[in-house]
Formats: structure tokens, C-alpha cells, sequence
């Protein structure tokens, strides 16, 4: 296993009095895919949303224990959520580009972060486009507006714009679920790709999805962390009796 | 039960088809008497000279600048304002808070103000006490801020559109789908950033409309300007904030109840009617055809 690149010791959250993750203990590897997978409302999505601190935007959510992400706590108090979100980059269930042009759309996280020099921006956008393989189909409309392609382009243009601000951590929270099966296999083989700079966090409701593109799994259930780590292991010998069940489909 | 149902169905399918022919049936008299009226008096000269002969003949070419300058610097305090205040309301406040509910309750209560307690107010606040202040601090007591003029005029009538804008504008930002801030927070923009380069964009429709609502309510009002602003007669066009102005309402005011013969300003009246109602319609309908237009993107 290569180093732990986020570490959450005892995470524990509770919307208003209601506990959605209950003492959440897990590493996940630099440069490795980790899927997390689980039924509806099991806590996978609230604890993606944890690794950004992206559940600060929701009132009377409490948060206790820590998640180390290159050993710092990103919940000290010191911590610059800004700063913080550009090393995290997150893809949406939901494919959300903005309502401008493709090109504003790759360039809107370098120009918040001062990049305003034409030649630099461009350089940007084209290598991030390519790292998302839909420069091909966008090359040569990259001024029309980002509304107009089709779903499955505009997540891929949605992960080259997360790739554009250089994160170290990308996390996917079901990037496919809306996706036809031609559209969620280029999003895989990209992810694929990805792994290879980036360290992937993947939530997915397709079982099929978390074992073709994972490297390790964990597996949640009622707001625990039952069972991680490598895929292969989940899938065929969990050591866990209701990882098993989840996985063979006997619940779910 | 079944003819009783029947009953109270056909009630109120002709109760409202009465209400709606009457409606058309007032919109359509207004229409054609001020048509019949004033058609014969609206011409070119009209629009662009100056009132002649103790304002029996001329044209009402200082109302009209008048009433553009009013709406032009009441929107720019409103609109900056309003939209401020509909951001806080919608990106800042929590729903509960003291300050948003109080917010709330005032802007809800501006807005059923009848607008003679307006202008009662503007002469209050703007001109007894902000221009009474001004003149003893700035000008020894020399008298300039202390009168009705355009300025007094404007933000009196800003107050009174307040309401208009934040409603609009707030309505507007709540269109704009959570997943974009969210995609924009997500980024590393901070949340201002995201105000400005998503909320505000993605709202710009509603703002305008906000604004040409406002505008088409400031050029109709005549009552906060009464006593605030609006002058009966001038020989020369306002050249600063602190001159008096005419205005359109108020000149048909003055026209029908202070000429010293009604009946041979009558077509300067209608036609002086005609204009404010072109003015006004065209303003709202630009407004409800923008507004259609950002609630199909809801959908």
C-alpha cells in the first residue's frame, strides 16, 4: 500500500441530533482509487463531502474528530477553507458547468486564482481539456456555451475544470449515476488515467463501477465504515458477513 | 351535494369571467378615451417644446425630462441597494435570524405604505432634517439643501421602489441552482467570488427586471414627490440635484385640477395621459417578457 494520503481518525457528524457517520477510522492511499459504495443514506456521500469540508455550507451539521490530509487536520481552525478546496477539486452527481462559454468554464478556477494573461489561460485550458479527453470534441467551439453539450461531455468538461485549478485530490461523488453506458466507460478509462497523478476518492451506487475502476474499496453501512480495503479482496472474499450480502446483492 | 358543487363551480367561473371582461372592459375606455383625447394634440413639437400661454398650449417636453432624470437617479439608488439586500437576504442571512425576519417584515410593510406617507416621510426625513442638517454644517445656514428638489424627489421615490427591486432581485437569486455555487466553492472561489461571478450573472435578468419594474413605478407615482420635488411650473430644465423638476403625473395633476380653464387644457391632458400610459405599459411589459423568459430557464 502506498502512503495515506488522507487519514480520518474518530470522524464523527451529526446532522442537528441525528448521527450520520459514527466514528469513521480510514487511509486512503496517494494515488490509488478508493471507491466508496453502500445503500442509499448510508453516509458515503456526507463523509465525501467531509474530505472538502464541502458540509460547512449546511447549516446544523457538527463535526467531531479529525481528517488528516498530508497530516494536517483540515478542521483546526487555522485552516484556509479557500485554499483547501483548490487542493481538493470535487466532481457533482449532477453535471454542473457554468452558464458560459467551455472556455470560461476551464478558465473560471485559474482566473480566481489572479491568472488573467491570455496566452497562460489558454496553455491551461488545452492541457486540462486533454487530461479530461474531450479536447477533440470541444477544440474547435471552445467560445460557444458549455449548456450545449451533451451530458456525458459536460462532466468530462466538469473534471477539466476541476483539473485546471491542479488539485492533489479529486473526489467523485457518482459522477456516472446520470450517464448513458458509452458516456460513464469514457468517464472510466479517464479516471483511469487520473490515478496516476491524482488521488481518486469515487462514491458509486454501481457495484460493477467501484470493481472495474477501484484499486480499494470500503464499503459503508447506517453512517460505519464496515469493511476497507483492496478491491479484489471486497469483492471476492470480504471478511465482513454483510459486505458480502451488499456486494452479492442480497440487500442494497 | 353534486348540484350544490355545480353551483358553487359556475359562481365562480362567472364571477371571474365578469371580473376579467370588466378589467379589459376599464383597460380598453382608458385606452381609447386617452387615444380619442389626445391624438390630435401628440405630435413631435408636443413631445419636445416647452409649455406656452400659462400652460394652455406648448408641449410637455419638461415633464418628460423631468420624470427620466427622477427615474434615473432613483434607480441608481435603488437598484445598488436592492440588490445588496437581496443578496444578504439569500446568500448571507439564515432564515431565521433576527435581522433577516426584521428585514422581511420591513420590506413587506414598505411595500403596503400608502405613497402619500411617502412623500409625508420624504419631506420629514430628506428635507426637514438631512437638508436642514446640510445647510447649517455646510453652507452656514445659507438656504440650498433645505427645499424640494430632484434629489430629495429621487430617493423618495427610491423608497418606495425598494421593495419592487429586492423582491425581484431575490426572486431571481433563488433561481440560480445550488450545484453552481457549489461548483464554483468547490474551485477555491470564495464566496464573494462566487457572488460575482456566478449569483450575480446568473441573475441579471431578474435584476433588470427588478429595475424596469421600479422604473415603470417611479414614472407612474405622484404622490412621494408632492412635497418633495415636483414643481407646477418651470421656465428652465433642472441643472443640478438641488433644482425642482416637472414630471409627467404631476403635470396631468396640475392640468386638470389648477388650470385656470380645464376644458381647453383637456388635450394636453389626454395626450399628456397617453404619453405616461406608453411609458409605463411599455416599461412593465418589457418587464413581464423578461421575467417569462427566466422562469421557463427554471424549468
Amino acid at each position: 500500500m502506498k502512503e495515506a494520503k488522507i487519514i480520518t481518525r474518530d470522524l464523527t457528524l451529526h446532522y442537528s441530533q441525528k448521527m450520520a457517520l459514527n466514528s469513521i477510522n480510514i487511509q486512503i492511499p496517494e494515488k490509488e482509487v478508493t471507491a466508496f459504495i453502500g445503500p442509499s443514506g448510508c453516509g458515503k456521500s456526507t463523509f465525501l463531502r467531509c474530505l472538502n469540508r464541502m458540509n460547512d455550507l449546511i447549516p446544523n451539521v457538527h463535526i467531531k474528530g479529525e481528517i488528516l490530509i498530508d497530516g494536517l487536520n483540515i478542521y483546526q481552525k487555522k485552516i484556509d477553507v479557500v485554499n483547501l478546496r483548490k487542493k481538493i477539486g470535487m466532481v457533482f452527481q449532477k453535471s454542473n458547468p457554468f452558464a458560459k462559454s467551455i472556455f470560461e468554464n476551464v478558465a473560471y478556477g485559474p482566473r480566481i486564482n489572479g491568472i488573467n494573461n491570455m496566452k497562460l489561460l489558454t496553455g491551461i485550458v488545452e492541457r486540462s481539456l486533454k487530461n479530461a479527453a474531450i479536447w477533440d470534441e470541444v477544440k474547435d467551439r471552445m467560445h460557444d456555451s458549455a449548456l450545449g453539450l451533451s451530458g456525458g461531455q459536460q462532466q468530462r468538461l466538469c473534471i477539466a475544470r476541476t483539473l485546471a485549478v491542479e488539485p492533489e485530490i479529486i473526489l467523485m461523488d457518482e459522477p456516472a449515476s446520470a450517464l448513458d453506458p458509452i458516456s460513464t466507460g469514457k468517464i472510466e478509462e479517464l479516471i483511469f488515467e487520473l490515478k496516476k497523478n491524482y488521488t481518486i476518492v469515487i462514491v458509486t451506487h454501481n457495484m460493477q463501477q467501484a470493481a472495474r475502476v477501484s484499486d480499494f474499496t470500503a464499503f459503508f453501512y447506517l453512517g460505519e465504515l464496515i469493511e476497507h480495503g483492496k478491491t479484489r479482496k471486497i469483492f471476492t472474499a470480504p471478511d465482513n458477513k454483510q459486505t458480502e450480502e451488499y456486494i452479492t446483492g442480497r440487500f442494497g | 351535494m353534486r348540484l350544490k358543487n355545480k353551483l358553487i363551480g359556475g359562481a365562480i367561473v362567472t364571477s371571474s369571467a365578469i371580473s376579467v371582461v370588466l378589467i379589459i372592459a376599464v383597460i380598453v375606455i382608458i385606452l381609447v378615451v386617452t387615444i380619442i383625447g389626445g391624438k390630435d394634440k401628440l405630435s413631435w413639437e408636443f413631445l419636445t417644446s416647452f409649455p406656452k400661454e400659462g400652460m394652455m398650449e406648448g408641449g410637455i417636453f419638461p415633464a418628460i425630462y423631468g420624470t427620466v432624470l427622477l427615474v434615473i437617479i432613483m434607480s441608481i439608488a435603488a437598484v445598488p441597494f436592492g440588490t445588496i439586500t437581496a443578496i444578504y437576504l439569500s446568500e448571507y442571512a439564515h432564515e431565521k435570524s433576527w435581522l433577516a425576519q426584521t428585514i422581511r417584515f420591513a420590506v413587506r410593510t414598505l411595500a403596503t405604505v400608502p405613497s402619500i406617507i411617502f412623500g409625508l416621510f420624504g419631506l420629514g426625513f430628506f428635507i426637514k432634517f438631512v437638508g436642514v442638517g446640510m445647510d447649517n454644517w455646510f453652507l452656514g445656514g445659507q438656504l440650498r439643501w433645505a427645499q424640494p428638489n430632484l434629489l430629495w424627489g429621487s430617493l423618495t421615490m427610491a423608497l418606495l421602489t425598494l421593495p419592487v427591486v429586492i423582491v425581484s432581485v431575490e426572486e431571481a437569486i433563488r433561481t440560480v441552482p445550488m450545484e453552481l455555487r457549489e461548483a464554483s466553492l468547490a474551485l477555491g472561489a470564495t464566496k464573494w467570488q462566487t457572488i460575482w461571478k456566478v449569483v450575480i450573472p446568473g441573475s441579471i435578468s431578474g435584476i433588470m427586471t427588478g429595475t424596469i419594474l421600479a422604473v415603470s413605478r417611479g414614472a407612474g407615482e405622484v404622490a412621494p414627490i408632492l412635497f418633495t420635488g415636483a414643481a407646477y411650473y418651470l421656465a428652465t430644465l433642472p441643472t443640478s440635484v438641488s433644482d425642482q423638476f416637472m414630471n409627467l403625473g404631476y403635470h396631468i395633476y396640475v392640468m386638470s385640477t389648477q388650470s385656470s380653464n380645464v376644458d381647453q387644457t383637456l388635450p394636453i391632458q389626454f395626450a399628456t395621459t397617453l404619453v405616461l400610459l406608453m411609458l409605463t405599459f411599455t416599461l412593465n411589459f418589457t418587464a413581464v417578457l423578461i421575467r417569462s423568459r427566466l422562469r421557463r430557464r427554471v424549468k
